[in-house]
This record gives C-alpha cells, sequence and structure tokens, in this order.
C-alpha cells in the first residue's frame, strides 16, 4: 500500500502529486490534477475512452499507475485548444464532420488521432480505419471520427490519395 | 474496476528485481507492458501484494540480432516488430504477426516477453515462439537459465517459471533464407484474440519439405505443436500437401467447447488456419 511523490508534465505543465501505488494515470489525472478530460470508460483497456498521450506514445491511462509516469511529459485532451478556447485543426474537423455524437468517447479519439497525424507514416483509408478500431465509440458514430481524421490528414498533407 | 492496494518497487538492475522477488514470495508480480496484468487485477482477478516494475531496468531494453539469433529484451514492445527487426523470414514473419496483436496503443506499451510470460492460449506470440524453437532466458536467484519453448508452456497462464524467476530475454533463431514462415489467425474483430492461429516454419530444399514445424494456437489451454500435419508436408511440394496437412492438424488438435465457440468450429478452423498459414509461407 505505498504511497508515492511523483512529478511529470501534463500539457507542459509541471505538476506534483502524492499518490497510492495503485492509482492509475487516469484516476490521477482526474483527481489530483484536476483534469477531467480524460474519461473512463471500460477501465480495463478496451475501449480507449481514456487514451493520453506519454512522452508522445498513445497510452491507456487506466492501464498505466500514475507513479511509473514519473519524470514523464504527458499530454490530454485539454492541451489540444490554444488557450483562448480556438480549437485546434483536428478538434475544427471533429466539430465539422460530426465526429462526435455523446463526447464521452472523443477525448480518446482526439489523443489518438493526434498521434496518428504526428507519426512519419502517411495514413491511408485501411490504416486509419484498423487505427481508429482502437476506440470504441458506442453512440456508434464511427463514420464522422473517420471522415473528421481523414479530412484532418489531408489538410495536414497526411493522407495517401 | 480499481486493483486492490500493493507495494511498488521500481528496481533498476535485474539483480534487485530478482531480489525483490525473493523478499517478496508468491505476493509478488513482475510489470512490464502491463496491458494484461493490470486488466486482470482491475478486475480482482489478481491481487498482487507487490508489483516489480522493469520498466526502469535499461539493461532489459534491447533488441538486436547476434550470431543468427534475435535477442528480444524484457523491455521490447509489440510494436517494435511492426516493421521488419532482421532481414530473412523470420523479422518479415514478425511483421506480418505484430498487426493482429491487441490493437495500435496495446501494441506501443504491452511486451513480447510479457506476452511469453502471461501465456495466454490465444497470444500470438506464444505460438510464434514455439513454432520457431524460441528458447526463453528465466533470470533467478542463481542466474539465468534458458528454456525451451516447448518446455515453457504447461496449461493456461501456466509456464516452467519457477516462484523467484522473472522472464529476461527470449531469443529466436533468424532462420535462413531457405526457410518460410507463415501466420493465419481468425479472430471475429480486428484486435480480438484469436479464435485459432496457425503458424509454420518450412525449410525448402529443391521447392520440397525438408524440415516443417507448425504451431497452433488460440484452441486449447496452451499453444502447441502438431507434428502430424508438420510431418505430411516433408519430401513434398508445400502447395500440394497443404490441404492434407491442414487435415492432420484438425484431427489432432483437441480444442474445447467454450462462450465464444464450440469445439467442432474451432477445429473447422485449424484446418483453415494451418491452410492459410502453409500458403502465406509460399507466398512470403
Amino acid at each position: 500500500m505505498s504511497r508515492h511523490v511523483v512529478t511529470f508534465t501534463v500539457n507542459g505543465v509541471a505538476q506534483r502529486v502524492e499518490v497510492e501505488a495503485r492509482s492509475t494515470l487516469a484516476d490521477t489525472l482526474r483527481e489530483s490534477c484536476g483534469l477531467t478530460g480524460t474519461h473512463l470508460g471500460c477501465e480495463h483497456g478496451v475501449c480507449g475512452a481514456c487514451t493520453v498521450l506519454v512522452n508522445d506514445i498513445p497510452t491507456r491511462a487506466c492501464l498505466m499507475f500514475a507513479v511509473q509516469a514519473d519524470g514523464a511529459a504527458i499530454r490530454t485532451v485539454e492541451g489540444l485548444a490554444a488557450p483562448d478556447g480556438t480549437l485546434n485543426a483536428l478538434q475544427q474537423a471533429f466539430q465539422d464532420h460530426h465526429g462526435l455524437q455523446c463526447g464521452f468517447c472523443t477525448p480518446g479519439f482526439l489523443m489518438l488521432s493526434t498521434w496518428l497525424l504526428e507519426r512519419d507514416e502517411v495514413l491511408s483509408e485501411a490504416t486509419l480505419r484498423e487505427a481508429l478500431a482502437s476506440n470504441i465509440c458506442r453512440c456508434t458514430g464511427y463514420q464522422g471520427i473517420v471522415e473528421a481524421v481523414r479530412s484532418a490528414a489531408r489538410k495536414a498533407g497526411r493522407w495517401a490519395e | 474496476m480499481k486493483p486492490a492496494a500493493f507495494d511498488y518497487h521500481a528496481p533498476r538492475t535485474v539483480e534487485e528485481a530478482v531480489a525483490l522477488l525473493a523478499t517478496h514470495g508468491e505476493e509478488a508480480r513482475i510489470l512490464a507492458g502491463g496491458q494484461s496484468l493490470v486488466p486482470t487485477m482491475a478486475f480482482r482477478m489478481a491481487r498482487p501484494g507487490v508489483l516489480v516494475d522493469i520498466n526502469r531496468i535499461p539493461d532489459l531494453a534491447f533488441l538486436r540480432a547476434e550470431d543468427g539469433i534475435l535477442r528480444i529484451g524484457a523491455l521490447t514492445r509489440h510494436a517494435a516488430f511492426e516493421k521488419p527487426v532482421a532481414p530473412g523470414p523470420v523479422g518479415a514473419l514478425l511483421a506480418r504477426v505484430a498487426r493482429h496483436i491487441a490493437h495500435a496503443p496495446i501494441r506501443q506499451r504491452g511486451t513480447f516477453c510479457g506476452s511469453l510470460a502471461h501465456a495466454d492460449p490465444a497470444s500470438e506470440w506464444c505460438a510464434t515462439t514455439l513454432a520457431l524453437s524460441g528458447t526463453l532466458m528465466v533470470a533467478g536467484p542463481d542466474g539465468q537459465r534458458a528454456v525451451a519453448a516447448e518446455d515453457w508452456f504447461q496449461g493456461v497462464f501456466t509456464t516452467a517459471i519457477a516462484p523467484g524467476e522473472m522472464l529476461a530475454e527470449v531469443r529466436l533463431p533468424l532462420l535462413g533464407p531457405d526457410w518460410r514462415c507463415g501466420f493465419a489467425e481468425f479472430a471475429r474483430r480486428a484486435g480480438d484474440f484469436a479464435l485459432a492461429m496457425a503458424v509454420v516454419a518450412l525449410r525448402l530444399d529443391a521447392g520440397r519439405v525438408a524440415e516443417a514445424r507448425i504451431a497452433l494456437g488460440g484452441i486449447g489451454g496452451r499453444p502447441e505443436l502438431a507434428p502430424d500435419a508438420a510431418a505430411a508436408l516433408i519430401g513434398q511440394l508445400p502447395r500440394d500437401a497443404a490441404q492434407s496437412s491442414a487435415e492432420r492438424a484438425a484431427a489432432g488438435c483437441d480444442p474445447q467447447d467454450d462462450i465464444h465457440a464450440p469445439a467442432d468450429y474451432r477445429r473447422d478452423l485449424v484446418r483453415v488456419m494451418v491452410r492459410r498459414a502453409i500458403e502465406d509461407a509460399i507466398a512470403a
């Protein structure tokens, strides 16, 4: 039942939290850091709603303990929009293409897609659909999500026609 | 859906990790990628009192080809294999297999050796390591010992690892250019656990099969070799003998009924997966 002091950055802001070893990164972001944009769906790594970027790698935040993130650079959905609230290009694409309905899965899809667009690979229809299958949208609004990321990838020059 | 309380340790060396296992005995579990262990802890099917996190042991972060052997350290993630890690049939096989393991974010964190240590019957890496006659390097209080893949899998989630030991490395032979390797699996959805899979490794001599190994996964409590099916290929052109080999694999396996599929359905899948894996090997 060890407790640990952990330091990491979230969206560039240094955080120092004291956590039980069993606290997941997802719970810690929500409860200790007050960043409730990261959502918890299944809590066993299946749904992807809690996906965040840990050192630029997409990570199920329910499958990583906060103590493991000591020293890491974490990015969450709160870091995507500009400080004045202006949506970034990917978020805007989700809005334009109806890439969200209830919005619960959206933070996970946005962080997963952020990684997809940052990788050194262009996306194709097949690779995009396979990658988006990582996460679950219980509204089943997948088509809008695919269209949103495809549109964002095109605008970023990362789409293989 | 929250894990029970535990004590956490992050050793910096294998020796420290093994010492922690010795101190805490059956209470302790190794944490690597956590993509299987942490869900079972969330369900409280596992309640380890101590986690020994090996992610901060730099000596376990390696993946290299050396003297015809692929040496896979305990911190090598599934995603490392998505592009061929070595020229030749094994590197190409591992890349084709890796795409079938769960989903992209899981592959970024889950580890090859963690799959072998967890020994899920439907693990792609377990069947692959068995088909390739891999060797598992286990670290314990008296140093390292080698365990052949054929001796590793003892049952569902059960391996030859002893209390106080940890899997430090898996070694796979980098088969030469006269070998062909193939893989096929059937899962209902991309990323699901397979209902059946087959991995084949064939050495060809003048187009005919001189050596063959076939491993099946996802159908019983552990991955298993299909020696009769492999024998059916010897001396034959692989394309001609694929169907008879597949028939023997289906006849020789002993799948179980479960909520996902009845045994007969799995047996049919074995037949098709073995044939497809042989075809995949020929095409590779």
